[in-house]
């Protein structure tokens, strides 16, 4: 069985143009079908509103599809959310915490929502902390109080207390410091080899990409237009960086921005 | 059977959840809560003030009795607001903090999700509405002798299954409408005690709205609070509105959740369970 199988998987999200009063279609995934395997860490790469974020959303059951199926162990995402969301769980570019409450209370309250009890979290939330970097000392200060590198440690050791099965990561790195993205990278990779977990990670930055993943695919304007080992891909379209793959596969560079459809 | 247990087990410690973390906000915002309940003092003084008042311009009323009936009335608006402003924060706070994501990607059902809420806001109205109360009679020096307050209390708690059952109603709204979804809970408050006999009797109502009070449990809350603690009734007593309450409620909730499932559907189809709208 696949981690995860998606099988022409579509979004559209509607939206008013201009002065006419009817809402227009705005395509966000195209016909999406590829295939992950237990284990395997896969990195999708694209410009902003290249599709990644509707891709992770849909797959974390926050948005409905408008065509296609997508299964995460078997289980079809909108017909069997639940033991979709059991496996599941995610970190994004924004941390995103109640900002009063500490990181201890901010994960203690999140891991009761997947049936983790005060007996279980007591040991577990100082013990992951710890893991991922997080000083012992902080742990009751209010989030608003630490820098954006500290809260991504935090929105880490949220997404691994729950065990997730599989991991989605959205620009995790996006606007952390170098030391902050080396550490988070680290993070990923001890995560995949204790955990047993799959990956699917979502970013624009070519080189964690290439660290990290074992395939890299290219969404372009929501159409998957490549899915491969990194070395491949530069056989493929003859290049000598990914950088290069991704001008050749999609005839523009990473930074250019496409008009967000999420 | 383990299954089930496994599962129920689950959805007990995420409702468990739900409170702990409204008890940890109210806990760090504790100096907030002081200054709102400074404000709701204040607001229900204005109210109650008005019996005082109309004995000074000339109106001949039994003064101590009006001020239990406007100070029950003041009471249960602020109760009411309680409760819904906590639902509605389901959505909207969690919009605000970017954590409504992460919640509604958790396995937690949506019944036991809007139930840990719904329970939380009951918790916190009770003890905020019974302190309100007691500040409020303490300025008008009521004494309430034959006060049956356990009946009361019975009355306020069957009728706040109804009162969320409603408040899961509103509490999609912001998913809806990010930007105005929030006042709407206000204006359902609004609406619901107007037609309840908030600080009158509702036969004082134009009769289309006695047809709307006969269906809001609002009307039967106020009038139970009142025979409670003004004629000192007992439960036995207060059948009129025990019933309408029990009934009331076993439909509102099955209702309000299925209300914000379609919601919630709507929002999921159009993107709109997101931070930013």
């Amino acid at each position: 069985m696949h981690a995860v199988s998606i099988s022409d998987l579509r979004k559209d999200f509607r939206r008013r143009n201009g002065r006419r009063l009817r809402r227009e279609r705005v395509p966000a995934l195209r016909d999406v079908s590829f295939t992950i395997e237990r284990g395997e860490c896969v990195a999708v790469l694209g410009q902003n509103g290249s599709g990644k974020s509707t891709l992770v959303r849909l797959l974390s059951t926050l948005l409905l599809a408008d065509g296609g199926t997508a299964r995460v162990f078997g289980h079809e995402i909108s017909r069997d959310s639940r033991a979709v969301r059991r496996l599941v769980n995610r970190v994004s570019v924004e941390a995103s915490f109640f900002k009063k409450m500490s990181s201890a209370e901010n994960l203690a309250y999140a891991a009761r929502f997947y049936g983790m009890t005060p007996a279980e979290t007591g040991p577990r939330i100082p013990e992951i902390l710890a893991r991922v970097g997080f000083p012992a000392e902080r742990r009751g200060e209010p989030m608003e109080n630490l820098s954006r590198g500290m809260q991504q440690k935090v929105a880490l050791a949220r997404a691994l207390l729950t065990s997730p099965v599989l991991l989605l990561l959205d620009e995790p790195t996006t606007g952390l410091d170098p030391r902050s993205r080396l550490e988070v990278r680290a993070l990923v990779r001890d995560v995949r080899e204790t955990h047993d977990a799959t990956v699917l990670l979502c970013t624009h930055d070519l080189e964690e990409a290439e660290a990290l993943a074992d395939r890299i695919g290219i969404l372009d304007g929501g159409r998957l237009v490549c899915l491969a080992p990194a070395e491949e891909l530069k056989r493929r379209y003859g290049a000598a960086t990914l950088e290069e793959v991704f001008f050749a596969a999609t005839g523009r560079a990473l930074e250019d921005d496409e008009e967000a459809a999420d | 059977m383990r299954a089930v247990g496994h599962v129920l087990r689950a959805e007990l410690v995420g409702l468990a959840g739900v409170v702990e973390r409204n008890t940890y906000l109210v806990r760090r915002y504790l100096w907030w809560e002081l200054a709102f309940f400074l404000w709701t003092v204040a607001n229900t003084l204005t109210i109650v003030f008005i019996a005082e008042g109309v004995e000074a311009a000339g109106g001949r009323i039994d003064v101590e009795r009006t001020t239990a009936v406007l100070l029950i009335g003041a009471v249960m608006w602020a109760y009411l607001g309680m409760i819904f402003e906590i639902l509605t924060e389901t959505v909207s706070w969690e919009r605000w903090e970017g954590t409504i994501e992460y919640t509604f990607m958790a396995p937690l059902s949506r019944a036991v999700h809007l139930g840990g809420m719904g329970l939380f806001a009951i918790a916190y109205g009770l003890v905020q509405s019974a302190l309100l109360f007691a500040v409020v009679a303490f300025f008008f020096d009521l004494s309430l002798p034959g006060a049956n307050f356990p009946a009361a209390l019975v009355v306020l708690v069957l009728a706040s299954v109804s009162f969320v059952g409603i408040g899961m109603m509103t509490s999609v709204l912001p998913l809806i409408s990010p930007e105005k979804g929030t006042q709407l809970g206000f204006v359902a408050q609004g609406v619901l005690l107007v037609v309840s006999g908030v600080y009158y009797p509702v036969t004082v109502l134009p009769e289309w709205m006695q047809w709307l009070a006969a269906i809001s449990p609002a009307t039967y809350a106020l009038d139970g609070v009142r025979d409670a603690i003004l004629e000192g009734d007992g439960l036995e007593a207060l059948g009129d509105e025990l019933w309408p309450l029990a009934v009331i409620g076993a439909v509102s909730i099955p209702l309000g959740l299925a209300v914000f499932r379609v919601g919630e559907r709507h929002a999921k189809r159009h993107g709109k369970l997101k931070r930013s709208g």
